[in-house]
């Protein structure tokens, strides 16, 4: 596996395998009475998080804690940053006091691959500004992989015909819908998922449809309802407020009519088709609430698979031996 | 899924081959495709060392020592250690099944993430770890591992059992003890006693994975 975590794209499809895998035997442990190994002791995470964020934080938080690591949480606010720190000079004090690790977000984009350059120990990124977010694509992959082919939450009991280890997403159809320019969640679900094997469709409004968005792995629709009716997994993504510097659409109840999912929209999805969000919600918004508390919706489900995935990337990391010591 | 099996070989960790992630995969012996003794230059000569009715005996055996020494097996859980381990348990399982009329529990027990070498080595894919649904409180766990060497295997599985529970007792079994002991840990039912010289090489093959039983043992070329 590489060196850092910066983007969903650097990984191949045997490392992003690896790394579901991985985290499929770990979501095992959750159920012991004791949910803390070993594995990571003695060494040291830091959560660099310039931006705020509730469930990214903690869950890295978690995850490093369940694998025995020593974690630092860095923000920005009440810290130097306040005082006028440049990101180069808090990565050498961090780096002075010994860091194996460092997870990052950043409101602007390209900050991870920045650090990389100034820290020695691995650098993963945990969203940088409407970039990436390699993580949330793994958990939600690992969410998608769980629910659509293995037999169902917590793995199952591994039967014969049953267990997903080993596979990846493929012909598995995925409709990302809605905020498309601003979301790194959507970049890095793109990149993944293709790289898992996955038919990709984003559906956006024309302005939020990224430029470029031909030169990504996947297709391109304005039509919700067509997609939805051929969909296996269709993912809401926010409505980003605070990184709108235009007006993008006329109205909130405009953007709730044409590209909303609502019970009504929900009815047009196969019927093994789930629903998925990464969170924060606007309920009302991009979602509304009788969709966001269905069975098909995996939103809780989410929250609890980014813990294993992110012990899974964080062991598969920092557990084994450096490149070259080998 | 070749290359997310550990190595059948068992040797010091010092020389033994790592599993790096990524997209390139080491050189694995691929036990399938080589299901027999491999002459190749650079590579250790492989001598038969048991024979499938060997194994088959051994296992009979053990299986009669397990049902003594726990009184019926009647609180008996077996515990393999992947991937050749839970083989090597199932196995047991049934004979005492076959024995006693009933199968004791079978489980397999994955140590990955409590060895005291991962820093040595890129990490590993992980394994299995299913314990049976009574869990292990109480009972007598048998762990089960197709080679005893160093002992750190087994003291990691002890680390790893400790976390899932607390048993009244625990006892190993292997279908080799090649000894070479790193840490005090001994086994209470042996296959087969092979004496080794540290820098050979023993390997367990079990027809569920390999094609055919054998246990070879092979020595690097001067």
């Amino acid at each position: 596996m590489n060196r850092h975590l910066i983007s969903a794209g650097d990984l191949s499809r045997d490392d992003a395998v690896l790394i579901l895998d991985t985290a499929a035997e770990l979501a095992r442990v959750e159920g012991r009475p004791i949910r803390k190994l070993p594995t990571l002791r003695g060494l040291t995470v830091v959560n660099l998080f310039y931006e705020d964020s509730t469930r990214t934080r903690t869950s890295f938080e978690a995850a490093a804690k369940r694998l025995s690591a020593d974690v630092i949480n860095f923000s920005a606010k009440g810290s130097s940053v306040a005082k006028g720190e440049s990101l180069k000079d808090t990565a050498l004090t961090l780096e002075a006091m010994g860091t194996d690790a460092v997870v990052i977000r950043h409101p602007a984009s390209g900050a991870p691959r920045r650090l990389t350059g100034w820290v020695s120990g691995r650098v993963i990124n945990a969203g940088d500004g409407t970039h990436e977010h390699p993580t949330q694509a793994l958990l939600d992959a690992f969410t998608m992989r769980q629910r659509l082919i293995g037999n169902g939450p917590g793995g199952g009991a591994g039967g014969p015909g049953g267990d997903p280890r080993g596979q990846g997403l493929d012909g598995i159809r995925v409709t990302i819908v809605g905020d498309v320019l601003h979301s790194r969640v959507a970049r890095s679900n793109v990149l993944l998922l293709s790289t898992l094997g996955a038919q990709v469709t984003v559906v956006a409004p024309p302005t939020l449809m990224p430029l470029a968005v031909e030169t990504w792995p996947c297709r391109s629709s304005y039509d919700l309802d067509g997609e939805l009716r051929k969909s296996d997994v269709v993912m809401m993504l926010r409505v980003q407020q605070e990184r709108m510097t235009a007006a993008y659409f006329p109205s909130v109840r405009e953007y709730r009519r044409r590209y909303g999912l609502d019970a009504s929209r929900m009815a047009l999805l196969p019927e093994h088709a789930i629903v998925m969000h990464p969170g924060p919600m606007n309920r009302g918004v991009e979602i509304a609430a009788e969709v966001a508390d269905s069975s098909r919706s995996t939103i809780v489900a989410q929250v609890a698979n980014g813990v294993t995935v992110r012990m899974a990337v964080l062991y598969l990391m920092l557990g084994g031996a450096t490149e070259g010591a080998a | 899924m070749c290359a997310m099996r550990p190595d059948p070989v068992h040797e010091p960790a010092a020389s033994g081959p790592g599993y790096p992630i990524g997209s390139s995969s080491p050189a694995q012996p691929g036990p399938q495709s080589q299901p027999g003794p491999q002459s190749q230059p650079g590579q250790p000569t492989w001598k038969a060392v048991l024979t499938p009715d060997e194994i088959r005996r051994a296992l009979t055996r053990i299986a009669h020592e397990i049902l003594e020494r726990t009184h019926g097996g009647g609180d008996a859980v077996l515990l393999g250690i992947p991937t050749r381990g839970v083989y090597l348990a199932r196995r047991l399982a049934a004979r005492i099944g076959e024995f006693e009329g009933t199968q004791p529990p079978v489980g397999s027990l994955d140590v990955t993430l409590h060895r005291d070498d991962l820093r040595l080595r890129p990490a590993r894919a992980l394994q299995r770890t299913q314990v049976p649904a009574d869990g292990v409180d109480g009972r007598i766990v048998v762990l089960v591992d197709d080679v005893l060497f160093s002992g750190r295997t087994i003291r990691a599985a002890l680390d790893a059992l400790n976390d899932l529970g607390r048993p009244r007792a625990v006892q190993l079994a292997v279908l080799v003890d090649r000894g070479h002991r790193e840490l005090p840990i001994r086994a209470d039912y042996v296959g087969k006693n092979l004496p080794t010289a540290h820098r050979e090489k023993v390997r367990v093959q079990l027809a569920e994975i390999d094609g055919a039983d054998s246990v070879l043992l092979g020595e690097e070329p001067r």
